[in-house]
């Protein structure tokens, strides 16, 4: 049994590293620009056309790093219309990002047909598992160095929000837009940046999926995670630190049906594919109340007034 | 029900591949005329998969002189495939409708059948009943699980550890006699290989279709097989993985150089050639077209670098046996918790098999 | 400006031609209209490039959304959940709450409707009596699982976005598990459902049509959802609180209640989708019931402002186009997810739009005086 014990974590270990990364740098993005104020629920259509474009991309010149390259790019483009369109009065930022959810997967899918059957050149991993003779924990440990980047990313940007002048102004523009104008923010500007630097990081995301895990691009690629990255950002109360922590949470409980199946509990998997989401709700029931989390919402926020 | 599969059987039975339930041509005014074919599906058409496998194959209706083939891809199991339907009747004049997904044909193609009396319709599963059913819609389906019960005797010749590994969508009939017939096979050549099955819960779903993949490779499957509508990613990270593979419903031997065995794919060709030739005479398409090896409505994809000699050789006398009638149900069968569920013999035909809502002695896992 | 003209003041009979209402109702009408027509633009643009002809195009999303009785009730059938679920999210909208639940709740409505129809049918209870007893359990349903995103919001302090998504997932996953489980019919051997109903069961077509009475019963709710939200002290306090939640609580409105009962609402509204797909469509409940209205819905019912009435038209519109996608698929050769990149053209310049509203100098009020 205690070998069960064994696989079971090794794989929830090893999918949280694998099925994370997506959710790690979507939210990651959308901490960023909610920071300054801003949400843009749009970053799945960020995410899906990210994953074509890299697929397409690296198809065509065989090259996968130019396909995240042009991932980012795409996912810029994409947020910065997000953000340039929310500059102007009146308009609700929750809606125009939805509606940029819609056209950034109409146009993946749109463009995307010639690409389903192909076999694009993909990432490779770092292999940091090679001390040990267990070939499923080998298995764990090759690493995507993208899954490092978004580490990295956690802490800078925590760093970063924490003690730069940058920081400030995002930290400013997100809970007082009124003042910061005072002080002489360009408001709109700061957004704008926030919200292209946050959509571009989707695009990365969509790249990990179609370019690595699992590494092949076709229009149900994508079963929400853009989506629910977002949603991850308010569970981890815009920490970018928390985001690493959520993001984990969330792909080692997905990594949790498959594992129980392969030792031999397979009873109710609806419910165990379900985990993510069944966790996450029970931990925001338990924890939601607490007094911290009133202060860490960025005031200007929309969708948590 | 029982009514359905004893008449089906008859059909079989008789030795008839193909069985027109009616000659009558299209009418005078349609048999010299233009026909049109309206297909759809429910996924994308080069998925590597189930509509890939319909859509590569309708290029033969396509070659047919005076008829053209519509299509849509994408078409939901809602009652979007009923106004689809309805809509290539209206706009296209299609006198032949062909619908490829299973859950297409509870209310709406026979909805449509009975609205349109005057449109053939073809669903692909065996659900249609002559004796209750519209008499111009139809049924045609191949038994897979022979294709995939020449997987298992590859698969477990192929395997070193015994342990062969089985992703799947859902708890449904074929899903089971495909994973059932595929232990059968490996059974046949190794009495101890085991399979492992891990559902997704969902026909396409790629992150978790990957994962399974994994886990069953973790659990020290070296040999893994699959029935989701797009293959493709269980095939290419088990390949990643330097782990054997077995295709489903298309050739996915590409897709795996170092470790594709062989695969099960229905025939689609058969069918639509049959069609094909029923429309150049002018013909009805018959009601129900049904089979599996030995009216070559199934194949196996040709061996990949995976196969071992031995592998090649018991799976080509495999295939022999099926077209010959071998039973790949051979009784007494106990399913994974115990109980006697197949007695005696049984014909690779039978109603009984149709009714499959259990995983066999020897697989790992659980239906619900 | 402010003077009332020589011509008005000579003819006091006669009322100002435009009165701050109407000019209202026009800017409503034509700053929509006008992104409607600056999308479809763009997109020949977009067809341009790819050397498709947009005149095609347009006339055949005409011919297939809207030029025969056929399309019509195409574009009727498609339209009507997605009035339902529009609605479902509108209204918790107007209270500022944005609700990811919808298809959650039209999909445990739908199964809670094909549950309870079971016991009554094999009971042999009557149809008229069991229809209406399914219709209401699925609102039932529907409404307590959106209203548990309300309460949770209000009385735990979670954020009722994400736990809506959070519950839709976990609601697909119910539905899957019980239909796979203990309540699959047993013929049901390749697509696991719960029991057919008997045709004695089924919500039948509108007499003359072939549109299920979902569209009636969507158009009847939508306007007592505007009476709800537009004429009455409820309404009036869930805008209130929508505007400024800390006001509406000093004034001692009872927010909570707003917010729990608004949610409820919705997802009654999305629970009554789920029935008719269930009584009206497949005659039984199965996987197939998580078809993504409830996602489109959002999409259309912020198109529509968030206004009841508004989300008719708009469903229809998402309607034409779903009717006419399969004709774009097989006359022009393009993707099915052309339409998919139409809506996101016609979404994004609509919500631009949104910034001219009272920004127009020829419908300003004050211009309007001028004129009279």
């Amino acid at each position: 049994m205690s070998d069960a014990v064994f696989m079971v974590m090794m794989a929830m270990f090893g999918g949280a590293i694998r099925v994370s990364t997506p959710f790690l740098l979507v939210a990651l993005g959308e901490t960023l620009t909610e920071k300054t104020g801003r949400i843009n629920l749009g970053l799945e259509g960020n995410l899906v056309l990210g994953a074509m474009v890299a697929y397409a991309t690296s198809y065509s010149t065989g090259s996968p790093w130019l396909g995240v390259l042009a991932a980012a790019g795409t996912g810029t483009v994409l947020s910065a219309g997000h953000g340039w369109i929310c500059k102007l009065p009146k308009v609700n930022d929750i809606a125009v990002g939805i509606a940029f959810m819609t056209l950034g997967t109409g146009l993946a899918f749109f463009f995307g047909k010639p690409f389903i059957q192909p076999t694009a050149p993909r990432l490779d991993a770092i292999e940091l598992g090679n001390w040990s003779s267990n070939p499923q924990v080998q298995q764990a440990l090759k690493i995507n160095p993208l899954f490092f980047v978004g580490l990295a990313l956690a802490v800078v940007l925590w760093w970063m929000l924490k003690n730069t002048r940058w920081g400030l102004i995002i930290r400013m523009t997100g809970d007082n837009a009124a003042a910061a104008r005072a002080m002489g923010i360009s408001v709109d500007r700061v957004r704008l940046v926030a919200t292209a630097a946050g959509g571009s990081l989707a695009g990365i995301a969509g790249a990990f999926l179609s370019l690595y895990y699992p590494g092949s691009w076709n229009e149900s690629l994508s079963s929400g995670q853009g989506l629910m990255a977002v949603a991850l950002v308010i569970f981890a109360r815009w920490s970018p630190i928390r985001c690493v922590w959520a993001a984990l949470l969330f792909g080692a409980s997905g990594a949790l049906g498959p594992a129980l199946q392969s030792i031999g509990i397979s009873k109710g998997y609806y419910f165990f594919n379900a985990a993510p989401y069944i966790l996450t709700l029970i931990i925001m029931v338990l924890s939601a109340r607490s007094q911290k989390a009133a202060h860490e919402v960025p005031g200007e926020l929309s969708i948590v007034k | 029900m029982m009514k359905t599969l004893i008449s089906r059987r008859r059909l079989l039975k008789n030795g008839a591949a193909a069985l027109a339930a009616s000659t009558m041509p299209f009418g005078a005014a349609h048999a010299a005329d233009k026909i049109t074919i309206g297909a759809i599906y429910v996924g994308t058409r080069d998925d590597f998969g189930w509509n890939q496998s319909h859509a590569a194959a309708m290029d033969i209706l396509r070659q047919v002189p005076g008829v053209s083939v519509v299509e849509e891809e994408n078409v939901a199991e809602t009652d979007a495939v009923a106004k689809s339907m309805e809509s290539m009747i209206n706009f296209d004049g299609a006198n032949l409708i062909l619908a490829t997904s299973f859950g297409y044909y509870n209310p709406f193609v026979l909805d449509i059948a009975t609205q349109y009396p005057g449109v053939q319709l073809r669903h692909c599963a065996p659900l249609w009943n002559p004796d209750t059913d519209p008499q111009n819609a139809g049924s045609y389906f191949s038994y897979l699980n022979q294709a995939h019960y020449v997987n298992g005797v590859a698969a477990g010749l192929s395997s070193i550890s015994g342990k062969l590994g089985f992703v799947a969508a859902k708890p449904v009939q074929t899903v089971l006699s495909n994973c059932n017939s595929f232990l059968l096979g490996a059974r046949s050549v190794n009495p101890n290989a085991t399979v492992q099955v891990i559902f997704t819960g969902s026909w396409s779903m790629p992150v978790r279709e990957a994962e399974a993949t994994n886990a069953l490779i973790d659990a020290g499957c070296d040999v893994i097989s699959c029935h989701v509508d797009s293959p493709k990613v269980v095939i290419e990270t088990a390949e990643a993985r330097g782990v054997k593979t077995c295709g489903h419903n298309a050739d996915q031997r590409d897709l795996a150089p170092n470790g594709f065995i062989t695969g099960a794919e229905s025939n689609w060709s058969t069918t639509y050639k049959i069609y094909a030739d029923a429309l150049m005479k002018g013909e009805t398409v018959p009601n129900l077209i049904a089979g599996g090896y030995h009216n070559d409505m199934v194949m196996n994809t040709p061996f990949g670098a995976g196969a071992t000699p031995d592998a090649r050789a018991a799976a080509t006398a495999a295939i022999k046996g099926l077209k010959g009638g071998k039973p790949i149900y051979v009784g007494p069968l106990k399913d994974n918790t115990g109980k006697i569920v197949i007695e005696g013999e049984v014909d690779n035909y039978a109603p009984e098999l149709e009714t499959m809502n259990y995983l066999l002695e020897g697989i790992i896992g659980s239906t619900t | 400006m402010s003077l009332p003209s020589a011509s008005s003041v000579a003819r006091p009979h006669r009322k100002p031609r435009l009165d701050p209402r109407s000019l209202a109702l026009i800017e409503a009408s034509v700053i929509p209209m006008g992104a409607l027509l600056a999308s479809a633009l763009i997109f020949s643009l977009f067809l341009l490039m790819l050397g498709k002809d947009p005149i095609r195009f347009f006339s055949l999303v005409w011919t297939g959304g809207v030029a025969s009785s056929f399309s019509i009730q195409n574009t009727l059938q498609r339209a009507a959940p997605l009035i339902l679920t529009g609605l479902a999210f509108a209204v918790p909208a107007r209270i500022g709450m944005t609700l990811l639940g919808a298809e959650g709740a039209l999909v445990l409505g739908g199964l809670a409707s094909a549950l309870i129809a079971i016991p009554m049918m094999l009971g042999g209870w009557p149809v008229w009596l069991g229809l209406p007893i399914m219709a209401l359990t699925a609102m039932a349903v529907g409404g307590a699982w959106v209203g548990l995103a309300g309460w949770l919001r209000h009385y735990r302090g979670v954020n009722e976005t994400i736990s809506s998504l959070l519950l839709t997932y976990i609601a697909v996953a119910i539905m899957n598990f019980l239909v796979e489980g203990v309540f699959r019919d047993p013929g049901s051997t390749n697509k696991a459902s719960t029991m057919p109903l008997g045709p004695d069961w089924r919500v039948g077509d509108i007499p003359g049509t072939s549109v299920h009475w979902g569209l009636a019963t969507g158009l009847i709710i939508a306007a007592l959802l505007w009476v709800l939200m537009e004429r009455t002290t409820f309404g009036f306090s869930a805008r209130i609180a929508g505007g400024n939640l800390r006001a509406a609580q000093a004034q001692g409105l009872p927010v909570g209640r707003l917010a729990v009962a608004s949610c409820a609402i919705a997802g009654a509204c999305a629970g009554l989708a789920g029935f008719f797909e269930v009584a009206a469509v497949h005659g039984q409940a199965n996987a197939s019931l998580a078809a993504q209205y409830g996602f489109t819905g959002i999409l259309v019912a912020f198109l529509a402002r968030q206004n009841p009435l508004a989300v008719v038209p708009v469903a229809f519109l998402f309607g034409a186009l779903a009717a006419s996608g399969g004709l774009i698929q097989r006359r022009m050769e393009m993707p099915d997810a052309t339409m998919l990149v139409l809506q996101g053209i016609i979404f994004v310049t609509l919500l631009t739009s949104e910034s001219l509203y009272g920004r127009l100098p020829f419908l300003s009020v004050s211009q309007a005086g001028d004129r009279t």
